[in-house]
């Protein structure tokens, strides 16, 4: 059934509460500019969700006035910190019993004035409809819920990476993410509400309703209720989580005495459901009843979806609905079900956000004007709660009514996201070399390494706005923010997806944002930019005079040695804090000697004496020495092949990356001295896009599209990776259509430990694909 | 049964088909002269071509080889289930007077015991009307008896044949079912009985072609529901279970087992599910304190479901026409329970109707499911749920029929329960 378990009153009418526990305002955020809001009620939660605008400080580099160049002599460029506007969606789930206290809320507090429709959908948008016009003054548009549903699915198929998951119970990691598959359809979803749906999923605007069942949700709880005398669902799964299913239920082995070998039955299973209780004179416990319950409610639905997948032959089956909602009981028993009767062939799936679909599908439909489904959209993971933040299950102290707002907020991107089209296989492509939610060592060892950090980064933070009196008091409130998302990964590393050293990054990243810390480095990378640039000419210069082949070492050197000055990984950091003097030649000598933790350097330079390579794709990673001293001579000599040079950076600030802005600046401060580089950027041989991220690792499934189309258009035969954030971290293993060289010198002696090296060692990793040798 | 099964291997099979049913075919047909090789073929009419090419001398072998290798009386067949026994017994009538004196006195009053009983202690019962009566079996003509008795009565069962000294006749007990392994020490200790425990499918699938064959001559074992949409219209019909494959057969006992038939030797368990007839039971049990079959039953025919569960037009206001579901459709099973106020105001009747309801219309989807991937459009529905339960029956033709826009036909045996009984003794009789 579509309906997702609608109640009547009493049975979800415990006494309005009327505190929240936290302070609205930072549930409601933004609302002084909310417009397009949407509401889906269900059985005993309210989702909300709305649109809205965030103002919040930007870095911008820019170049000077070449008119008063003279007097800004000593500057490299200015570094404004401008308002910028951006869109977000807020979507925040609550218990019905707070309804009346929010829309208070939000009416109070409610500025925009062109908002006069309110999208509404779920079982109870009727019920509470009067109250929603009253209190807000605005007119209820109902939308069908099982359209909502659809559009919210595929929007967060599409959008948010680590969407979907598969769960294992007894697995290291209970989650297992699924990689984001640019081709989402088709797929079945199967809505266990009251009743259950099945819909199948063909495309954007293609749906269909193939069956259903009438045993579902409302069954567990109806029947649960009458068995046990116990009146909440939550409650209903608690007892059958203590339960034995095996005093109520006839097994195999209570009729045959063991299994039924030849049919491949074990005695374990359950031939009848209640099958025990066909009689008047023998009490059960409550808790087995409502164990027996959940199993045969979930194995029929478990069977029904199979039965349904085959006919038509899906693989991908979703389970949604409040019966999944988060709870790890039913997600199992469900799982279980359809391992058994599909012997494997098909995963049960979940979604992290399935308790927002028919919110964020009604507000689409309110906000079919704006397009949103042209735009990407991304996880704001300093706005948003986390999978189980209120999950009874995963915090036995914090019951459902707890007043514990959920939220989940979505930004907007400037730039449409695609794969990168040099992608071996872009449905199997997995960004991050290691999975934190699989690697418990690894876990700890990274969250041990990033709270220690934190303390630096305030200061960076502080550092950063010195005319700012109260950055001191935002840093710090950064730092609570951060350090508690940190905390909640260490209990809950699925919270977000897949915990990988990226997501901790971005992480940090989104907290600083929303915290106006836009680019805490830009006062360190202009300093360092400006350093680099003078060394150039005497850089190119030595190297010019080098025989061919000990150029391309030196060459390659060069861009290793560039790689070590990074501010990102501790031990360097320290370094250069503690002597800032630390050199270029210095960081050449502390390089590790050849051969290199991976070594492929002497295939790389039997390539290079064949002939060029039509175009390099070349993901650049810091600012300073790395960029100007390692990476350009690089880029110089490729250019000097005739080879064409593409490098992205990233769009935004993360650490001390060299962002596109500034990269325009240097690229063009550079030409100034470097005829080779000046004549290829107007031939249009070197050109620079931008990544379309800002992290300090690299995901190539979620790339600038504009990137996408110079790679295709270039006819791309290379791509090269740089750096510990780009190369290691993420897309160690990726596996590209073209060649691929991805390098970096390991920063940090836990990780080199872990590969096998030492401090500073280095990886040079060129691959040819399989029949593309030259 | 619960769960998934596995596919009959053809090719053992098609090796033991001669021992098989068309044997028996070809000797039963009451009242009729079994060797009269137009009858044999009359008999077997819609088997394989090949099978319906044997010579008449091979019958006439065959029938002499039959004789010396028949079994010594008595003649049983037992399917122990996980609620049920279940026990048919062959009544020899045209015993000879020689016959008459040698027969030893424990077989006597087996006999006596058995025949001159509807009811045997508390919990046994013979259903009469199910009878067969003038019946040909390995060149004997006789009654068949269809006996059972609950499962957990089992002791008393033996108990009395080691009363009777059952063991001293020396006979083979065919039995299947789960019942036949979990016992096979019990029979053994308490009533010194050897069983030969048979597979619960194999025997169910040739206790119903057998009985189906059988019955071609007088009233039809088969039959169906004609107009099932229409409570008014709808009524009992003959169906002549000619040409039967491939056919959906779907057994609901304490558990149900659905299996693809496509010939006498060729079939395979789709899938099962743990919703059968030990759950209408047992949730009832709970739900009502009712403690039999017949009062849950009963409870539900006096019962309104709708109080119980919630309907599409509970929560539209009508139907769902986006997606076509009528607004008399079930959206939830039980979902009005979880209202306090309405827990309150439900009767025991209507709680043990909308059981009834809920497990039948969960195996009519299902079944039809299974019918659907398996390309098969004739459902044969049987099994001991559906004794004297004509609510579930109708239910199940009027789910087909609606949800497969007639497509898919149910139909029902009048011997419901007892065929994997009547396969185990076919298995006596002509070992496969």
């Amino acid at each position: 059934m579509a309906e997702c378990g609608r109640v009547d009153s009493n049975t979800s009418g415990h006494t309005m509460d009327k505190s929240i526990t936290l302070p609205p305002d930072e549930i409601f955020r933004n609302l002084e500019n909310a417009k397009r809001f949407a509401i889906d009620i269900g059985g005993s939660l309210t989702k909300l969700a709305y649109y809205s605008t965030v103002q919040h400080k930007v870095a911008k580099v820019r170049s000077f006035d070449h008119s008063t160049k003279e007097a800004a002599s000593d500057k490299l460029y200015e570094i404004a910190v401008q308002e910028e506007v951006t869109a977000r969606l807020h979507f925040i789930k609550f218990e019905n019993a707070y309804i009346e206290t929010c829309l208070d809320f939000i009416k109070d507090h409610l500025v925009n004035t062109e908002t006069k429709v309110i999208k509404a959908t779920g079982g109870g948008a009727h019920k509470f409809k009067e109250l929603i016009e009253r209190k807000l003054g605005l007119k209820v548009d109902k939308e069908d819920e099982m359209t909502c549903l659809i559009k919210g699915c595929n929007f967060v198929l599409k959008n948010i990476p680590h969407e979907a998951f598969v769960y294992a119970r007894h697995a290291d990691s209970e989650f297992r993410f699924q990689t984001t598959n640019p081709d989402i359809f088709p797929y079945l979803l199967v809505n266990i509400g009251s009743g259950v749906s099945i819909v199948k999923v063909e495309s954007e605007d293609k749906f269909e309703r193939i069956g259903g069942s009438s045993i579902g949700g409302g069954t567990f709880w109806g029947l649960g209720a009458l068995l046990t005398k116990t009146k909440r669902f939550d409650e209903l799964l608690q007892l059958a989580s203590k339960g034995q299913h095996s005093s109520v239920d006839m097994l195999v082995k209570d009729i045959y005495g063991g299994s039924y070998a030849c049919l491949g039955l074990t005695g374990d299973l359950i031939a009848s459901s209640f099958g025990k209780s066909a009689t008047a004179d023998k009490e059960f416990s409550k808790e087995d009843m409502a164990k027996s319950l959940l199993h045969m409610i979930s194995n029929d639905i478990g069977q029904l979806a199979c039965l349904y997948a085959k006919l038509h032959n899906l693989s991908r089956v979703y389970f949604g609905g409040f019966f999944i909602r988060g709870h790890p009981v039913t997600m199992h028993t469900i799982t279980y079900s359809i391992n058994f009767f599909t012997k494997g062939e098909v995963q049960a799936l979940f979604l992290r956000h399935e308790g927002y679909l028919g919110a964020i599908g009604a507000f689409l439909k309110g906000a079919e004007e704006d397009n949103p489904n042209q735009y990407s959209w991304g996880e704001n993971y300093a706005g948003s709660s986390g999978l189980m933040s209120v999950s009874p299950d995963m915090n036995p102290m914090q019951r459902a009514r707890s007043g514990t707002f959920d939220m989940l907020e979505m930004d907007r991107l400037e730039r449409q996201l695609v794969n990168l089209p040099l992608l071996q296989d872009a449905s199997s492509y997995i960004p991050d070399t290691v999975d934190l939610t699989e690697d418990a060592q690894a876990r700890e060892y990274w969250l041990y390494c990033f709270e220690e950090a934190l303390d630096g980064v305030v200061k960076r933070a502080v550092a950063s706005q010195p005319d700012i009196p109260e950055a001191a008091e935002r840093a710090e409130k950064f730092r609570q923010k951060y350090r508690h998302k940190l905390q909640t990964l260490r209990h809950q590393p699925f919270a977000y997806g897949s915990l990988t050293v990226r997501s901790l990054l971005d992480t940090r990243e989104h907290c600083l944002n929303e915290f106006n810390f836009p680019d805490p480095y830009s006062k360190i990378k202009e300093r360092e930019n400006d350093v680099a640039l003078k060394y150039y000419q005497k850089a190119v210069k030595s190297l010019d005079e080098l025989s061919w082949e000990d150029r391309q070492f030196a060459i390659v050197k060069g861009v290793l040695a560039g790689n070590v000055f990074d501010w990102g990984a501790k031990a360097v950091s320290e370094v250069l804090e503690s002597n800032p003097e630390f050199g270029f030649e210095e960081a050449k000598r502390r390089l590790e000697e050849r051969p290199w933790l991976v070594d492929s350097f002497d295939q790389w330079l039997e390539r290079l004496k064949g002939p060029p390579h039509r175009c390099a794709l070349f993901f650049v990673d810091n600012s300073g020495v790395d960029i100007i001293l390692g990476v350009m001579p690089f880029v110089r000599e490729l250019l000097s092949r005739g080879t064409e040079v593409v490098l992205a950076s990233n769009s935004g600030p993360a650490l001390n990356d060299v962002t596109n802005s500034e990269l325009q600046i240097l690229t063009e401060r550079i030409a100034a001295m470097d005829p080779v580089i000046k004549s290829a950027l107007r031939e249009d041989r070197l050109t620079l896009v931008q990544s379309g991220s800002s992290s300090p690792c690299l995901d190539l499934s979620r790339l600038d599209k504009v990137l996408a189309m110079v790679v295709r258009e270039r006819q791309t035969d290379l791509v090269i990776i740089e750096g510990m954030g780009r190369a290691i971290h993420t897309n160690y293993y990726a596996m590209l259509s073209c060649e691929s060289l991805k390098m970096a010198v390991i920063k940090n002696s836990w990780l080199a430990d872990r590969l096998g090296g030492k401090l500073f060692s280095v990886v040079f990793k060129y691959e040819v694909p399989a029949g593309k040798a030259h | 049964m619960a769960f998934n099964g596995r596919q009959q291997d053809g090719d053992v099979e098609e090796d033991e088909t001669p021992s098989k049913l068309p044997r028996c075919n070809k000797e039963m047909p009451a009242g009729r002269s079994s060797n009269e090789p137009q009858n044999e073929a009359a008999a077997s009419a819609g088997r394989a071509a090949s099978e319906r090419r044997s010579s008449n001398s091979t019958a006439r072998l065959r029938k002499d080889s039959v004789k010396k290798t028949r079994p010594p009386f008595p003649w049983f067949g037992m399917d122990i289930g996980g609620t049920l026994v279940k026990l048919v017994y062959f009544e020899p009538k045209d015993i000879t007077a020689e016959e008459e004196q040698e027969e030893v006195e424990n077989l006597k009053s087996i006999r006596r015991y058995l025949t001159s009983n509807t009811a045997y202690g508390t919990t046994g019962i013979r259903d009469v009307h199910l009878e067969l009566q003038d019946l040909t079996l390995c060149g004997r003509t006789g009654n068949l008896h269809f006996i059972r008795f609950p499962t957990h009565d089992l002791p008393a069962f033996l108990q009395m044949g080691r009363n009777k000294h059952f063991s001293s006749l020396h006979t083979t007990l065919c039995a299947t079912g789960g019942g036949a392994f979990k016992f096979e020490s019990d029979f053994l200790t308490m009533a010194d009985l050897e069983l030969h425990k048979l597979d619960e499918l194999d025997c169910l699938v040739r206790g119903v072609l057998y009985i189906d064959s059988v019955m071609s001559s007088g009233p039809l074992e088969c039959y169906y529901f004609e107009n099932p949409t229409d409570p008014d219209q709808c009524a009992e019909k003959p169906y002549a279970l000619e040409n039967p494959y491939p056919l959906l057969l779907v057994n609901i006992g304490s558990g149900v087992s659905i299996l693809a038939v496509y010939s006498e030797n060729n079939y395979k368990r789709v899938t099962g599910t743990s919703l059968g007839g030990g759950t209408f039971l047992g949730l009832c049990c709970l739900l009502t304190g009712c403690s039999t079959f017949e009062e849950a039953l009963e409870m539900a025919s006096q019962g309104e479901s709708t109080r119980v569960d919630k309907l599409v037009r509970d929560i539209y206001g009508g139907d769902y026409e986006r997606f076509g579901l009528p607004g008399w459709a079930v959206a939830s099973s039980f979902g009005n329970m979880m209202s306090k106020e309405k827990r309150e105001s439900v009767s025991k009747e209507d709680l043990a109707r909308a059981t009834l309801v809920t497990i039948t219309n969960n195996i009519g989807s299902i079944t039809r499911m299974c019918a659907l991937n398996e390309n098969i459009e004739r459902v044969v529905f049987v099994g001991n749920f559906l004794r004297v339960n004509t609510l579930s029956m109708k239910l199940l033709a009027y789910a087909m029929d609606y949800w497969s826009k007639g497509q898919l036909k149910a139909l029902f045996l009048r011997h419901e329960g007892y065929f994997g009984a009547v396969g185990a003794l076919l298995e006596l009789l002509h070992p496969s």
